[in-house]
């Protein structure tokens, strides 16, 4: 699974960023039928959370009304240079994670 | 006003050919449900956030989705969260968005799949314990010639 | 620009290419940013998939796609913008797709991929991104004329239950509506493409399988003798529009 995140590389103190994620996932609702005629099972990506300097700035609960291949915009204070992590889980609960760096100064 | 035969054909072209089993759809009663459980009956002020959808989405399976909501971002006041809910999907929840000050704004965009035109409602909840809240009426158009 | 230079310039083009609008030039503002934009536009998990797979060992001994085209920036530039190409070996016509599997049966000692499979689409969505901004250009190999007349003669031949030809709603009735859709001039620019409807990359032949089910008629399938036809007639149709690539429709 894959994942495009956009972090820009440098930022002044106090500066409010722009952060961007593309997730490549089905979402899959639970409420559509298979070419068998059987409900596809569900399997959504439900939570997504945004950490800057090891603590949660931004994050979001998803349902099945979220797109496939769901994206993100949201934005956070730059305070010092340092890891932006994005983690994301699924219904098989296995947590992913892309990390970039925002340097700031 | 009946349709021409041509017309009736042009439309059926637009249309699933067979008539499917869909799952039960939310209701603006369960849509209103949800949103009492997210407020606790506390009552909501139609102001100070903002929902922007396209009025016309050619496709309901992406939906472009901006909110915001007026607040400081301070650590003494700022907005907890925004959930955004809709009344003819299987299930009223959309998308919820959790924030801190060092969100830095209360402002988020995705991108929905919305089932047929509705209304969509944006709540925002304030550190302070008060509702905010916006909503908009989507139109959203089917393309044509789909698959099944 | 002088007289001459701009005579130069109009017979350069195709004398239709003004009065022709694509289906990325009817789509909302919204849908344009989110082709457009680096970080929102979901084809591009395939692009990197099909980047990946291009230099990937096929395991068989048999050298990589880079292995013998090398860098696919070089080697593939305008490549997709000219396909369905003359295949000798088997004397028609072949689409990009098919290429891709010649390649690794003929050169790589292995299995074709399916149709519509996540790498096939990768692959040649990988390549066709290699044509981007480029102008259509219809190989010329004569071999394919007779091809190309058969893909124009089934454009305009009534089918289905619906008794709709393909130029019935793509030549007369387009940029009206269909339902609520506004019906698109059926230029195949950006193939394989990201469809909101799918919610998935698709090939133009899923696409052909979708208009044949809309009239009621039975698909002719990826591969096709039909369906060579078709995409040889409409990208002489489309000679001269840009190529994109990831492309977005609703």
């Amino acid at each position: 699974m894959s994942a495009l995140v956009n972090v820009p590389e440098s930022a002044a103190p106090g500066e409010i960023v722009d952060i961007k994620v593309l997730l490549q996932h089905p979402m899959e609702t639970g409420f559509r039928t298979g070419p068998d005629g059987k409900l596809v099972p569900r399997n959504i990506i439900h939570s997504l959370r945004c950490l800057y300097l090891g603590e949660e700035v931004f994050a979001a609960e998803l349902f099945p009304a979220v797109t496939a291949n769901p994206f993100f915009a949201f934005t956070l204070v730059a305070e010092m240079t340092g890891q932006v992590e994005i983690l994301w889980v699924d219904d098989s609960e296995e947590e992913h994670r892309e990390t970039r760096t925002l340097t700031v100064g | 006003m009946t349709p021409t035969r041509r017309q009736a054909i042009v439309m059926s072209l637009a249309l699933p050919l067979v008539l499917r089993v869909r799952p039960a759809l939310a209701t603006p009663e369960e849509m209103q449900a949800e949103i009492d459980r997210f407020t606790g009956g506390a009552a909501i002020v139609e102001a100070g956030v903002e929902l922007k959808i396209p009025a016309l989405v050619e496709n309901g399976n992406s939906v472009p989705v901006s909110v915001s909501a007026e607040s400081p971002m301070t650590d003494d006041d700022f907005v907890e969260e925004i959930a955004i809910f809709n009344e003819v999907n299987p299930l009223p929840n959309t998308v919820r968005f959790r924030f801190s000050p060092r969100s830095g704004r209360a402002e988020a965009q995705t991108r929905i799949r919305l089932n047929g035109s509705q209304h969509v409602t944006a709540i925002a909840r304030k550190s302070d314990g008060t509702f905010h809240s916006a909503q908009v009426n989507v139109i959203v158009t089917a393309p044509a010639c789909r698959e099944s | 620009m002088s007289r001459a230079a701009l005579l130069v310039f109009a017979l350069a083009m195709p004398a239709v290419a003004q009065d022709r609008v694509t289906g990325f030039e009817q789509m909302s503002e919204d849908l344009q940013a989110m082709q457009n934009d680096p970080v929102a536009n979901p084809g591009l998990f395939w692009l990197l998939d099909g980047e990946t797979l291009w230099s990937e060992d096929p395991g068989t001994g048999a050298e990589s796609c880079e292995g013998c085209h090398g860098d696919a920036s070089d080697s593939m530039a305008a490549v997709a913008a000219s396909y369905p190409a003359w295949d000798e070996e088997s004397s028609r016509p072949v689409d990009l797709a098919g290429r891709i599997n010649l390649c690794r049966t003929r050169h790589q000692d292995t299995g074709p991929f399916e149709r519509e499979s996540a790498e096939l689409l990768s692959l040649s969505a990988y390549v066709t991104h290699q044509s981007k901004g480029m102008p259509i250009t219809p190989d010329d190999d004569p071999r394919l004329a007779r091809w190309r007349e058969r893909g124009e003669a089934l454009f305009s031949t009534r089918m289905g239950q619906l008794n709709l030809s393909c130029a019935q709603c793509h030549d007369t009735l387009a940029g009206g509506h269909l339902g609520s859709a506004l019906i698109p001039e059926a230029h195949p620019t950006g193939y394989p493409q990201y469809r909101l409807e799918w919610e998935t990359m698709g090939s133009l032949a899923r696409r052909f399988d979708n208009c044949f089910f809309g009239v009621r008629a039975e698909p002719f399938g990826a591969g096709s003798e039909a369906y060579l036809s078709l995409e040889l007639f409409l990208k002489s149709r489309a000679a001269g529009l840009l190529m994109e690539s990831p492309a977005i429709r609703p």
